[in-house]
């Protein structure tokens, strides 16, 4: 989708990921997120004409969650909101759906996962074909090693790649004080690690983590207003495969390929990425479905192997990609993010600075 | 269509841990020690019992803890006539929303101690609570409400709280 009007993101929060979020709960949790985003754009709640809220009370174990979430926001007066039961990027994309349409100019799109209330591998399992996948009780690990299987037999991939991909991820999160884990690792040393579940070793697979973010999206000079350096969100677009896993090619991610098209991906020179892949081996997968070349930064930030609150991660690439615009270190940034067993559905979006 | 429908069997089970919040935890463990603890808006000064770390209005951390009475005015009832699972009262009894005395918002008790069709909004009721080594960090510490037989709370002083 291409805005019909010019939507930025403008403020970008998050609380820091952890292995036990244990004291506060959902709603403790985001409102200080909530509140620093609202003031780093410095708008007060009233002025926000669109809430938009991504999480799943799967994670959670609490129906309507997400309703009982809303006393962070403080809906009254009473107020115009929507939820996807799914990562908080795709609330972004619905808001700014609805800030192209012309009637307001500010929005509030947050996420929140605990996903240490229960157990993600198999909550995530909830998610498969009920008649035909789910029945064998395949965990959301095993899957993403039948991908990581089909890839390394493809021949485009090596261990080694993949232990490349969680040395760079462990490293760069070192700079990340919101990262759950980081280090200074090198692949030799990651090789002797036993498979977990293989051909994926731990350092594979994303930690399962706490955490929510935050931020304010604005219009045109609302936007120039909030923030001396917006974010400008020049394309973004979503793409979906069939749910039978085995009607897919789980090496390659043809609705990332074709999300990255619609929202323009190749039209320019892309200074960093920030891509949702919570497995090593998927961000091969993604890399060459954008198109990433070699001089790309790619998630600087440690990404999902560093940090992976279910349904906040995705969100939180692009808050990241769009931080790096906002602080002035790229001009041109694309974030990803996903959803669904192996990559089955992908949201690409492109980032640029004022030129 | 002759054949008749299949099912499969494919259960489903999930384990959770659940935490009840910053907000919440202090107002069940006073339960515990026969006190009801609520919150007050710093933005709304409302006193929300039991609290809930949040204002929902205004949206901002609810910090100062406030002790709020054990008796308070019956605002809205339902009489149940249904057997509910893990209930032995006998039936029919009645359902209440309770605003204490010093709470804004009112919530959700028993009422014993009265015969249904006396039952009426503005009745005056006290907690009665369980004994104290039988407490749990939850509200069934408080056993039910019963009437103190003081005169019933005219509708103004409670009809900002419905």
């Amino acid at each position: 989708m291409m805005a019909a009007r010019e939507v930025a993101i403008v403020a970008f929060a998050q609380s820091p990921s952890v292995r036990r979020e244990w004291a506060r709960d959902d709603v403790e949790l985001l409102l200080p997120v909530i509140q620093d985003a609202l003031s780093q754009a410095g708008v007060r709640k009233e002025e926000i004409g669109f809430t938009a809220s991504g999480s799943s009370d799967f994670v959670t174990g609490l129906p309507f969650s997400f309703v009982l979430a809303l006393d962070a926001v403080g809906a009254c007066p009473a107020i115009e909101e929507t939820h996807v039961e799914m990562d908080g990027a795709w609330a972004l994309y619905e808001a700014c759906v609805r800030l192209s349409l012309g009637d307001v100019d500010t929005a509030l799109v947050y996420a929140f996962g605990r996903s240490s209330l229960g157990e993600p591998r198999d909550v995530l399992g909830m998610q498969l074909d009920p008649y035909y996948v789910a029945p064998l009780a395949p965990d959301a690990i095993s899957l993403a090693a039948l991908q990581a299987r089909a890839l390394l037999d493809s021949g485009r991939a090596t261990e080694r790649a993949l232990a490349e991909v969680a040395a760079r991820s462990r490293r760069n999160a070192r700079s990340n004080p919101n990262a759950q884990l980081s280090g200074d690792m090198v692949p030799e040393t990651l090789l002797e690690a036993p498979y977990f579940i293989a051909p994926l070793r731990r350092h594979d697979c994303p930690p399962i983590s706490d955490g929510a973010v935050a931020m304010v999206l604005a219009v045109g000079d609302k936007a120039r207003a909030a923030s001396s350096r917006p974010a400008w969100i020049r394309g973004v677009d979503h793409r979906i495969e069939p749910h039978g896993l085995g009607m897919r090619d789980l090496t390659r991610s043809p609705s990332t390929a074709l999300a990255a098209a619609n929202a323009g991906v190749a039209q320019g020179k892309v200074d960093v990425a920030e891509l949702h892949a919570p497995f090593t081996h998927q961000e091969l997968i993604l890399r060459e479905a954008l198109g990433l070349d070699g001089d790309v930064d790619i998630n600087p930030s440690g990404g999902a192997l560093a940090a992976n609150p279910l349904m906040s991660a995705g969100l939180i690439r692009i808050g990241e990609a769009a931080l790096r615009i906002m602080n002035g270190s790229a001009h041109r940034a694309v974030a990803h993010a996903t959803s669904g067993p192996c990559l089955q559905q992908n949201l690409v979006c492109v980032l640029e600075a004022d030129s | 269509m002759s054949e008749k429908p299949r099912v499969s069997l494919a259960p489903v089970r999930l384990e959770y841990r659940a935490s009840a919040g910053r907000g919440l935890s202090r107002s069940l463990a006073a339960l515990m020690e026969g006190r009801i603890v609520g919150q007050r808006c710093p933005v709304c000064a409302k006193v929300y019992v039991p609290s809930r770390g949040a204002c929902p209005s205004c949206g901002v951390v609810l910090s100062e803890d406030v002790v709020v009475s054990e008796t308070g005015t019956l605002v809205s009832f339902c009489v149940v006539n249904i057997p509910l699972a893990d209930r032995s009262l006998p039936l029919p009894y009645v359902h209440g929303s309770v605003l204490l005395d010093g709470a804004d918002i009112p919530f959700s008790h028993l009422l014993q101690g009265l015969p249904v069709e006396e039952v009426r909004m503005g009745l005056r009721v006290r907690a009665e609570w369980v004994p104290g080594p039988e407490r749990k960090p939850s509200l069934e510490s408080i056993r039910c409400f019963r009437p103190t037989g003081e005169p019933d709370a005219p509708f103004h002083a409670y009809m900002e709280h419905l």
